[in-house]
């Protein structure tokens, strides 16, 4: 039992970090309707500039924070430069250009910091027992604070002006032109949102494994994606739904001997199974049209 | 004064000339109607107006300012605002949420907002009773009502709609007539595209008969309801 309680507390902390990343590909593919797959290569960026500036000061605190402001540039720029010249272009066209910013982003890190994995060690807090249970600090801390961003990041698309204009850009970009929303201002926004979050769990990734490499995005990339499917694209809820999944399930498969060398396999699976019964995702919705 | 002036306007969508150099005109005060059949272009010159289409030439004058290549978001600040084809009310939205979008554009402190809202709530009691319901889930004609109220709040001097009595029952269809001449009364200039002819003639001063991408035709609303060729193509005889 207390075994399955501390999977169960692991793969909730996992789950809020491909949460938060799934976040970003469910609010960018809900609002620029793209689908963007250099998504995870900022989360690369993120961390990398969390180790450059742990390095330099000793505090991964402070650079969580530049990581954070710079990762929100960073999706600006990719935005502004790659994807806008393309609004109203075919969905392929803007697919195979995230495509190409993603590789680009990660042969630029080859080139600037090497190929070779780096590992920063942030401060270790050990473990600490709850309810006679011994769960490891960052795990605990991890889940709360992406709980947190969650909670936060609901209430700010559902009660303010700019979170509004969100849900409305994402329903009818036309119609949220017409109420005088800038829909390329919303877009910037939603892109800065989302790198933010990218950076965050950037830093929780590279606290649990210390491991930063050119390629450290790609794979959470992929499964956050596929926890946004899961959960319905487009969909806030879906997204993080779909990412605690993927992390309950991944750490329920790393738990036995025999499957925790399969767990990706297992996760892709899951997603397989769930798309055969609900086409559009756990929380996705079918648009209903009234002529 | 023109608050309106649509100049040579033409609108391209790739190799299809959908509005072949239109002119038009709206004076304050107006009800103008652009009348016409399907494809004729008439949505079109509605969105190419406030900025939703791109045109290829021409100039779109409003309040005095040249609008031609201005966003439609930045349009719509100078007081212009659409109820456009098909409503497109925020289905995920309530109907307070849908007021509210509708106030977008505006800086109004949170007393006149209240004042807007109730207002509209007064203009179509219908809403009022449903302020918390989901947008998605209003009848249709429930859903034009919505839209109405969502242009309006934004105190726009020239409201466009497009085709407000689209698949509404003759009732509603008399009622949607109604308010938009109490709103044209209450001081909103109105643009009106329609393709029930007889009923926007009736109410408007002027109108325009538009014919795959031209005007062929003006006058006074009266003067086209009696008009022989417009008898004959839209009003059934």
């Amino acid at each position: 039992m207390e075994q399955i309680i501390t999977t169960l507390i692991n793969g909730l902390s996992a789950g809020g970090t491909y949460a938060m990343i799934a976040l970003g590909y469910t609010m960018v593919y809900g609002i620029a309707k793209m689908l963007n797959f250099a998504h995870g290569d900022v989360i690369m960026v993120g961390a990398y500039t969390i180790f450059i500036f742990f390095t330099m000061l000793g505090n991964p605190l402070i650079g969580l924070l530049i990581a954070v402001v710079l990762c929100m540039l960073l999706g600006i720029t990719i935005e502004r430069l790659a994807y806008r010249p393309l609004r109203g272009a075919s969905p392929l066209a803007v697919l195979i250009t995230a495509i190409g910013v993603s590789y680009l982003l990660q042969a630029l890190a080859q080139i600037v910091f090497g190929a070779d994995i780096k590992r920063p060690v942030f401060f270790d807090f050990g473990k600490i027992s709850v309810f006679g249970l011994s769960i490891a600090v960052s795990t605990l801390i991890t889940l709360i604070a992406s709980a947190i961003i969650m909670v936060v990041l609901s209430l700010f698309v559902k009660y303010t002006r700019t979170g509004r204009a969100m849900i409305a850009v994402s329903e009818d970009r036309g119609a949220a032109e017409l109420m005088g929303i800038s829909v390329n201002k919303i877009i910037v926004i939603t892109f800065a949102i989302g790198s933010a979050l990218a950076a965050v769990a950037g830093f929780f990734m590279i606290w649990k494994a210390p491991s930063v490499s050119p390629t450290l995005g790609a794979l959470p990339g992929i499964k956050a994606f596929a926890a946004a499917v899961i959960g319905g694209i487009g969909s806030l809820p879906g997204a993080m739904l779909g990412g605690i999944l993927m992390g309950i399930v991944g750490a329920f498969s790393n738990s036995f001997e025999f499957t925790a060398p399969y767990t990706d396999a297992i996760v892709f699976a899951v997603l397989i199974l769930i798309l055969l019964v609900r086409p559009s995702g756990l929380l996705g919705k079918k648009r209903r049209e009234k002529v | 004064m023109a608050l309106l002036e649509v100049k040579d306007l033409s609108v391209y969508y790739g190799v299809i000339n959908a509005l072949k150099g239109v002119s038009f005109e709206v004076n304050e005060g107006e009800i103008v109607t652009l009348i016409g059949a399907n494809g004729a272009g008439k949505t079109t010159a509605m969105q190419s107006v406030i900025g939703l289409i791109p045109s290829r030439s021409g100039s779109v004058i409003y309040d005095g300012k040249d609008i031609t290549k201005m966003p439609c978001h930045k349009i719509v600040r100078l007081g212009m605002s659409q109820v456009p084809e098909g409503r497109r009310v925020f289905q995920e939205l309530t109907v307070y949420e849908n007021l509210m979008m509708g106030a977008y554009s505006v800086k109004a402190s949170d007393a006149s907002f209240k004042a807007d809202i109730e207002s509209i709530y007064e203009r179509f009691p219908r809403l009022a009773e449903r302020r918390n319901q989901i947008a998605g889930t209003l009848s249709g004609g429930e859903q034009q009502m919505l839209a109405m109220g969502r242009a309006l709040m934004s105190h726009p001097k020239l409201l466009m709609l497009d085709e407000p009595s689209m698949g509404l029952s003759p009732l509603l269809v008399d009622q949607v007539f109604d308010i938009i001449k109490s709103i044209n009364k209450d001081g909103t200039t109105i643009l009106l595209v329609e393709q029930n002819a007889g009923k926007s003639l009736a109410i408007s001063d002027r109108a325009y008969v538009l014919e795959t991408g031209s005007i062929v035709l003006t006058g006074t609303g009266a003067e086209l309801a009696a008009s022989d060729e417009v008898k004959k193509a839209y009003l059934g005889g």
